[in-house]
């Protein structure tokens, strides 16, 4: 009788419905170890493997002794912050736009983000060749008279944050708005901004701050490298924060302005800490893909050795004048930098577990 | 409930004012600059550039190793995803943690190192080479570093959605009579279908457009081993601007058509799988 029982209950026992037999599982762990090793790890070993083939001194030397190639290194971290700074500012605004606000066009506007994904980097190049090289649309007026041609953008940027500080300074409360502060708003910023810009251009003609007859180079000279950089990593930080945002919900916003939060109090109070992690990601990632940068650089830079080659373009020219050990140095900085980048997005990672778990 | 009313919140006319502006000047006037400037020419002359025997071969190149590619790495990274969500093996958070090199290695890095793994001597060619097969300056040098490049995409795209599979279906099938493979063809893959889907159409769009490690590990032979945006630079060290800009018209239309097709696409599916 107790021998029947036992019998029974080893019969009973449920059948493991999600669990895959284990050969499968051996194989299929050992196939994606293979795949891993094959594709990632083995190509990272041979970098640096490369790379320090004659010895660390050799490798020091490849990296410091020649002058081209500390100026690549050099320009890729004089383009770096440029493209930064403008993908944080446009990531931010972008986000906070597409994920708190219901408006016409929000569908074109964030297919309009990724598009830099699916333009060909080379034809990234070639776009801003064709507005600012020597033949495009801007090109004759920039070669002519460049430089005091700079005052329209500079005066265009003062218009900017003229309005951006009068957004700030504005009461919010109706009652609190005095003799000037009862204007429309956007009667203020146009006619303000006119008389500004007016006044900006003509001090440039008085002044002349800016040289007149002197032209300004973009294509073949940093200014074109900051462009391309920026328009290749444009995406980058906009698309980590969209998705935080989209979770967090405007809930604590809107407690923040309701208690009587100005609007910039609740973006540096409420908002910004909120997506802290995820702008840092995108920070990171925007780095990595910004010092990468290489067909829209290619185009753009005009590919100058000790001029404006970057670290990738630098590593192409010495690739081709068989200097293997020297191109492979320069390639093991930027796999460095990689790899900092995939250690981070793992503590983030952590971090971001640990956050949800703290707050169900 | 995500959205509020403009009202609200502070800050509408500001962030999509800067948005508009930034996009506008940075994106969208540089891609029309391209359409007008490719509308200067006459379209006999437009045909005559962009359908030379050389371009012929270079978009099949082009289209057809980011074709090949992203199904490899659509195949690889199936398994993958499924390995990283489903079983526990020592050294399962570094293998998850190096998926994502690919999308920060810059691509010259990635291509002069394919390059020399493949060659005669290099560590992968010797055992390889002998063999008859020569991964690099070759086509299938092409594909090898366009599958790196794709591989996250189609891992990252599965990941979360393979987690958040319901395991309830799974069960129900098992215990109907299903064998773990009939499950996994009638139950598991078609949840995955939309997932797919993008994962595709994320590297298929990413390679297409790769340039970097290609001009490391191709070769660049005309007619061989030349894809479209290398034939673009050419034009470009020319200086013959419009044939250049012609070329790169035909690759942003097929790319974007690509986009919408693949999109129209994984809403018809996600439809259809509820």
């Amino acid at each position: 009788m107790p021998a029947e029982t036992k019998k029974l209950r080893v019969e009973i026992r449920p059948r493991p419905a999600r669990e895959d037999p284990p050969w499968v599982r051996r194989l299929a762990i050992a196939a994606t170890l293979a795949i891993v090793a094959l594709l990632i790890v083995i190509p990272v070993v041979n970098v640096f493997s490369e790379a320090l083939a004659d010895g660390i001194g050799a490798y020091w030397a490849n990296l410091t002794r020649d002058d081209d190639t500390l100026h690549a290194i050099k320009l890729t971290f004089t383009v770096l912050p440029f493209a930064l700074v403008l993908n944080v500012l446009f990531g931010v605004a972008a986000a906070y736009a597409i994920s708190r606000f219901e408006f016409p066009g929000r569908a074109v506007l964030t297919a309009l983000i990724d598009l830099p994904f699916s333009v060909s980097p080379v034809v990234t190049g070639l776009m801003f060749v064709l507005i600012f090289g020597l033949q495009g649309y801007l090109g004759p007026a920039l070669r002519d008279d460049g430089h005091a041609l700079l005052a329209y953008p500079v005066a265009l940027l003062l218009v900017a944050v003229l309005a951006v500080a009068y957004a700030i300074v504005r009461p919010r409360n109706r009652r609190a708005r005095r003799g000037l502060w009862k204007l429309h708003p956007a009667l203020v910023v146009a006619g303000g901004g006119a008389a500004v810009f007016a006044l900006a251009v003509a001090a440039q003609r008085a002044l002349g701050v800016w040289p007149s007859g002197k032209s300004l180079e973009v294509i073949f000279a940093v200014p074109g490298l900051i462009l391309v950089t920026s328009f290749v990593t444009a995406p980058f930080v906009a698309r980590e924060l969209i998705p935080v945002m989209d979770a967090i919900g405007p809930e604590e916003e809107l407690a923040a302005v309701s208690l009587g939060a100005s609007g910039w109090q609740m973006f540096w109070h409420v908002t910004l800490p909120n997506v802290k992690w995820g702008l840092v990601y995108g920070v990171i990632l925007c780095t990595a893909r910004a010092m990468g940068e290489f067909g829209a650089a290619y185009v753009v830079s005009g590919h100058i050795a000790g001029q404006t080659d970057t670290m990738p373009l630098r590593i192409e020219k010495l690739f081709q004048e068989y200097n293997l050990p020297g191109s492979f140095a320069v390639a093991s900085l930027l796999t460095l930098v990689a790899l900092a980048t995939l250690v981070v997005k793992a503590r983030l990672g952590r971090e971001q577990a640990r956050r949800a778990k703290g707050t169900p | 409930m995500a959205h509020v009313n403009r009202s609200v919140l502070p800050g509408f006319a500001l962030s999509l004012g800067y948005t508009t502006f930034y996009l506008g000047l940075l994106v969208v006037v540089p891609i029309a600059a391209v359409f007008l400037k490719a509308s200067t020419l006459t379209f006999g002359d437009f045909w005559a550039t962009v359908w030379t025997e050389r371009a012929r071969a270079a978009y099949l190149l082009t289209f057809g190793a980011a074709l090949v590619a992203s199904l490899a790495a659509l195949a690889l990274g199936t398994l993958v995803a499924w390995v990283l969500v489903r079983y526990e093996f020592p050294g399962k958070r570094l293998v998850d943690a190096l998926i994502d090199l690919p999308l920060a290695l810059p691509t010259a890095v990635a291509g002069l190192v394919y390059a020399s793994l493949y060659v005669e001597k290099g560590w992968l060619g010797r055992y390889l080479v002998p063999l008859g097969i020569k991964g690099a300056y070759s086509r299938l040098g092409i594909v090898l570093v366009l599958v790196f490049v794709a591989l996250p995409f189609v891992v990252r795209t599965l990941q979360p959605v393979l987690e958040e599979l319901d395991g309830e279906t799974e069960e129900a099938a098992a215990s109907l009579g299903a064998s773990r493979f009939q499950t996994f063809r009638h139950v598991i893959l078609p949840a995955l279908y939309p997932a797919l889907l993008t994962g595709f159409a994320l590297s298929f769009a990413r390679a297409v457009g790769e340039y970097g490690s290609v001009v490391f590990i191709s070769g660049n032979m005309p007619h061989r081993t030349e894809i479209a945006p290398i034939l673009i630079v050419a034009r470009l060290e020319e200086f013959a601007y419009a044939e250049a800009t012609a070329i790169a018209v035909v690759l942003l239309v097929l790319s974007f058509a690509m986009l919408v097709a693949i999109n129209v696409l994984e809403s018809w599916s996600r439809r259809r799988a509820g």
